[in-house]
């Protein structure tokens, strides 16, 4: 279970927390413009990969605020955490 | 039988205090501090139980949570039974009562032994190749397999005992109270750092404390003297705090590691009221140090699970700590050095010793010189061939070992014995490390796995970490805790160490003998039966991946998790498949790593504790009105309440009726509410539900349906404009949470922009809903000073209110079709106010409702219930709501999705009334929906969502889900049921009042 570092509240049980996907995929601002396909893509392509990967988390028993998460799926180590609409921090 | 083997005091007993317990029956005696095992050993019992497949007589092998055979039920026919229990880690207290599990009708006498000769036919995979087909036939065959199996009888009664769980925080972490745990412990303890130090045993100090042998020195002492004095010193220190009976059971990433602490098992029955049993530690700690030390290995030869065959290191044990003599003519067979530690024990305690059977051709090792003077006879270059005896061991041949190993020559010798000690070298404990994720290397010289890599910040230290002699421990221990704990000295610098141990091995996985292998039994995973034979059976058939092996042969599948037996199934696999252990890799180690106890892992949350629920400010009421209730979510809303001795159908009958034709109340208050501010709600309502909200004027309600991305339903509602900035959603009962999180969501990462905020207030009010056509009078009666003309306050509309001093919401919104009312107040005055309504309504037979009347009432009317008649394959249009969808907004949560090439389908399930051709036919909820009962396979085209008798409407109703559906009303459709073939008739899902004359009127 891990130890995560809120950036609102700092650190807490996972058990506070709820995983909420993949990171930084914007909802199209005209989505009526797009194509089948490409509405697809945003609905439903997520990643899925053994290494480093972006997340959102919220701390859904704590503050409910929403962030962002760079995690190692392999290891589970966690790099990084920071708000949302913020840079990540590493590539 | 009842011999006495008890040669000599043992330091873990008090032999002043005598304690009584049965097993299978017999009544024996053993002392306080004795195990099961000791005590029964002391008795000379060896014969415990009977093994899982063959049913072969199985003794005490071990002395520790490692023991594969002496797996025993405790007070069987009690609540308090217990079955898998290990006999080696039981303390005996007055009273106890143990028998033996795997046995029909006795130990001694086990019909199942007959698979022991059958064995032949019982190769590996055996179940899984006979009980194949026919597939139909499973069932039958596994009552049989469960049954001559027998893993123990689970408890028939609620356990009577306390169970609780702990989070414990600390900076260090020591698992194992051996020297080097000791000595960890207190280095951490003494620089500073808040540690906790844990060991699965009764007391401190591993497998040294007890020992007090002159061939192991520290600073001039015998090492258990020395060490002794050390666990003396760090019961004094502050921040260390010391459990013993605790053992780690799992080891997860981020240091979080969970631990039973045992705090009554060893005390007598009665002794145990009102105590916690166990408590769970769930442990947090900065820093781990695991000092878990390390498993000794038997060898695999043939014969090699014979009652009697122990261990070395146990044998050692028992006579070390309980002063037990496991035989009268005991023989030693090793590989390594280990067993001469245990006759220099036994010797001391003058057991008798026959003969020492070594691998080795030459050693130089001071206990091995040390052993000829005693005049025992060693066999060097030597193994045992086969062991002889049923019930116990009766003496063993030996041959000589050919230069390689892999051959026996010369003549075989026969001697005899009564118990035999077995000694394979050691292999690390390193269970727990693995389980947090850390790699492992292989050690070639002593063929081990060692700790490599770690995934947190933990150490490894003593035997678990390979360091296997005394001299090593002492000069690894305090280097690496220097290291890990960043300190610049430990106390343990300069020791003097003696330490006789000589490190020479001769490891042969699986030993020669003069029989094929085909004719032996060489046991590699006691608990499962499985031998070195089925192992080598699985390589032929095309198994290479230690995994696989594992499951085809069972091996390491027991409750002991193969222990003992896993490095020798790795080492056939390797020389058979002639692979490199290292890259072989090990199987993976799950947690528990003893077996944990279900009232242990659930803790204080049973019965009522099991799961929190919610009661509504009126749940006293209903309580006393005799309301049934129904769980929905964690809410317990009243369901229907029963008069005199109705059932439910009458109950429910009585209350729709009386909401159709006079006047119905029904407790709404679990309906989710969300509060919704600022100066963009209005937008932000236009983004999240499907239907346009900038036109609705203050003052008024609209209902709305909220969808996922997807365009599927996710959750309806009734809102209300309640200021120019300033609205109250209503939600699902269910919902609420999700849909808070969900506008949350998508408020704070894709419309940060917007100015919205959100606050639950489903706990601050209390919702009443009164319907039927005298809700009017009853509600203008309640609140006098409103006024309730049409004209002023139309359906979907709202007024602020006073009922007394008390300001309160009212809403004219109906869920059941009828002209309706729902007051909104302080929550701690709903009850006063439902009072006051059923008060009011006393005239026209006011009557309370549950949510199975309002699931009825609903349907009569067509209104779908979100979860019921949707899950999430249907879209708005699927569900013939096509009004609620705008056409003109731009964007909402959901729209695109709408005219996918699969949403926009024709074909697609859509939901319908149905009607059936007898009116007294009640369909069945989930009953599928088909065209044609002749064609094969028959085809579905959907399933019932709703089914109801209205006794308005006096026939019966139904929604359901069918393909195409839209298109289909008037046609003819069958409903499918195992006795009959129901008719039905699609129709439109609003059965009543179409044109709302109820609701304006």
């Amino acid at each position: 279970m891990f130890v995560i570092n809120c950036p609102f509240c700092g650190e807490r049980e996972q058990s506070e927390f709820k995983a909420g996907g993949e990171a930084h995929i914007v909802r199209p601002k005209q989505p009526t413009e797009l194509s089948d396909d490409e509405w697809a893509e945003y609905l439903f392509m997520r990643k899925n990969i053994k290494g480093v990967q972006f997340e959102r988390w919220n701390h859904a028993h704590g503050c409910r605020k929403w962030f962002n998460m760079v995690r190692d799926t392999s290891n589970d180590e966690i790099k990084a955490v920071y708000k949302m609409g913020e840079k990540p921090p590493i590539e | 039988m009842t011999k006495n083997l008890r040669v000599k005091t043992g330091k873990a007993i008090d032999e002043t205090y005598r304690i009584s317990f049965k097993f299978n029956g017999k009544t024996y005696y053993g002392f306080k501090g004795d195990t099961l095992s000791s005590a029964l050993l002391a008795n000379n019992v060896h014969l415990v139980g009977r093994s899982f497949k063959y049913h072969r007589p199985r003794g005490i092998m071990t002395a520790g949570s490692e023991e594969p055979n002496a797996i025993v039920q405790l007070h069987d026919n009690s609540s308090r039974t217990e079955p898998n229990v290990r006999a080696t880690e039981v303390e005996i207290y007055e009273g106890l009562e143990a028998s033996s599990q795997n046995c029909w009708p006795s130990v001694k006498f086990d019909v199942g032994g007959i698979n022991n000769f059958l064995s032949p036919l019982l190769p590996a995979g055996f179940y899984y190749k006979t009980f194949m087909w026919p597939a139909s036939f499973w069932e039958k065959y596994e009552y049989f397999i469960r049954k001559s199996a027998g893993l123990g009888k689970s408890p028939t009664e609620p356990d009577p005992d306390i169970y609780e769980h702990r989070y414990i925080h600390c900076d260090v972490l020591v698992i194992g109270s051996g020297i080097s745990g000791v000595m960890a412990a207190k280095t951490a303890a003494k620089n500073g750092f808040k540690t906790l130090l844990v060991d699965e045993k009764p007391n401190l100090g591993g497998s040294t404390i007890y020992q007090n042998s002159d061939y192991f020195k520290i600073n001039n002492q015998n090492s258990n003297s020395w060490l002794e004095k050390e666990i003396n010193e760090i019961k004094k220190l502050k921040n260390l705090e010391i459990k013993t009976r605790t053992s780690v059971a799992a080891y997860h990433g981020y240091n979080f590691l969970l631990a039973r602490e045992n705090f009554t098992d060893h005390l007598p029955i009665e002794q145990r009221k009102d105590k916690t049993r166990h408590k769970l530690l769930k442990i947090r700690a900065k820093k781990v140090i695991s000092a878990t030390g390390s498993i000794e290995r038997p060898m695999v030869f043939d014969n090699n699970d014979r009652p009697g065959i122990l261990l070395s290191s146990a044998i050692k044990r028992y006579a070390d700590f309980f002063g037990v003599a496991c035989g009268e003519k005991n023989v030693l067979f090793t590989n390594n050095d280990s067993a001469y530690e245990t006759a220099i024990s036994l010797i001391q305690k003058g057991i008798n010793i026959e003969a020492i059977i070594d691998n080795r051709e030459e050693v130089d090792s001071k206990l091995v010189y040390e052993v000829e003077k005693n005049n025992i006879k060693i066999f060097k270059g030597y193994t045992v061939t086969n062991t002889f005896g049923y019930k116990k061991i009766s003496g063993i041949s030996i041959k000589q070992l050919s230069k390689d190993g892999q051959k026996v020559v010369g003549s075989r010798i026969n001697l005899s014995c009564d118990c035999l000690g077995v000694s394979g070298g050691w292999t690390p404990a390193v269970h727990l490390f693995t389980q947090s994720g850390g790699k492992l290397k292989f050690r070639d010289e002593d063929q081990v796995f060692i700790p490599s890599i770690y995934p947190s910040d933990q150490l490894s230290i003593g035997s678990c970490n390979g360091d296997f002699t005394l001299d090593e421990i002492l000069i690894n221990t305090p280097k690496s805790l220097k290291e890990f704990l960043n300190i610049k000295n430990t106390e343990y610098e300069s020791l003097e160490v003696i330490s006789s141990t000589n490190k020479s091995k001769r490891n042969i996985w699986l030993l020669p003998s003069d029989k094929v292998l085909g004719k032996t039994k060489s046991f590699v995973d006691y608990q499962n039966d499985a031998t070195a034979k089925d192992i080598k059976l699985a390589l032929r058939e095309g198994f290479r991946s230690i995994e696989h092996v594992k499951r085809y042969t069972t091996t390491g599948m027991g409750t002991d998790q193969g222990k003992l037996g896993n490095m020798h199934a790795l080492g056939i696999i390797s020389e058979t498949a002639g692979a490199k252990m290292g890259e072989l890799g090990t199987t993976t180690f799950r947690p528990p790593y003893t077996p944990l106890t279900f009232g242990t892992i659930v803790g204080r949350n049973v019965g009522e504790y099991f799961d929190i629920f919610r009661k509504t400010p009126i749940h006293s009421w209903h309580e006393k009105n005799k309301a049934e209730f129904e769980n929905v979510g964690q809410w317990k809303r009243a369901w229907y309440y029963p008069k005199e001795n109705e059932n439910m159908h009458q109950a429910v009958q009585r209350e729709s009726k009386a909401a159709r034709e006079s006047a119905g109340i029904l407790d709404a208050s679990t309906l989710g509410k969300i509060d919704i501010q600022g100066t963009d709600a209005s937008e932000f309502l236009n983004r999240v539900y499907t239907n346009a909200w900038s036109k609705l004027a203050i003052g008024k309600c609209r209902y709305g349906l909220m969808l996922n991305e997807d365009g599927m339903v996710y959750d309806d509602g009734v809102t209300t404009r309640l200021g120019e900035n300033h609205y109250i959603m209503t939600t699902t009962t269910g919902g609420a949470a999700n849909v808070m999180g969900k506008l949350e969501d998508y408020l704070q990462t894709e419309w940060p922009e917007l100015d919205v905020y959100l606050t639950s207030v489903t706990d601050h009010f209390a919702t009443i809903s009164v319907c039927g056509p005298n809700s009017k009078k009853i509600v203008s009666e309640v609140i006098s000073d409103l006024d309730f003309s049409d004209e002023s306050f139309p359906h979907m509309s709202f007024k602020n209110a006073k009922i007394g001093k008390i300001n309160c919401r009212v809403m004219r919104i109906s869920f059941t079709g009828e002209h309706s009312y729902e007051i909104n107040i302080q929550a701690n005055y709903g009850k006063s106010v439902w009072e006051k309504c059923m008060e009011a309504g006393k005239d026209y037979n006011i009557t309370p409702y549950g949510t199975e009347t309002m699931h009825l009432l609903r349907a009569e009317k067509g209104f779908i219930i979100v979860g019921q008649d949707t899950d999430a394959t249907m879209t708005p249009i699927d569900l013939q709501m096509d009004w609620i969808v705008s056409k003109k907004k731009y964007d909402f949560i959901g729209k695109r999705s709408l005219y996918r090439s699969d949403t926009i389908r024709e074909d697609r399930k859509q939901l319908v009334g149905l009607l059936t051709e007898d009116p007294n036919e009640v369909l069945e909820e989930g009953a599928q929906i088909v065209a044609d009962v002749k064609k094969s396979p028959i085809e579905m085209l959907g399933h019932i969502t709703s089914s109801y008798f209205s006794p308005n409407l006096k026939k019966s109703i139904a929604l359901g889900v069918v393909r195409g559906g839209k298109n289909m009303i008037g046609q003819k459709l069958i409903i499918p049921m195992e006795k009959k073939n129901i008719n039905v008739t699609v129709a439109d899902p609003v059965f009543l009042d179409k044109e709302n004359k109820r609701l304006n009127a």
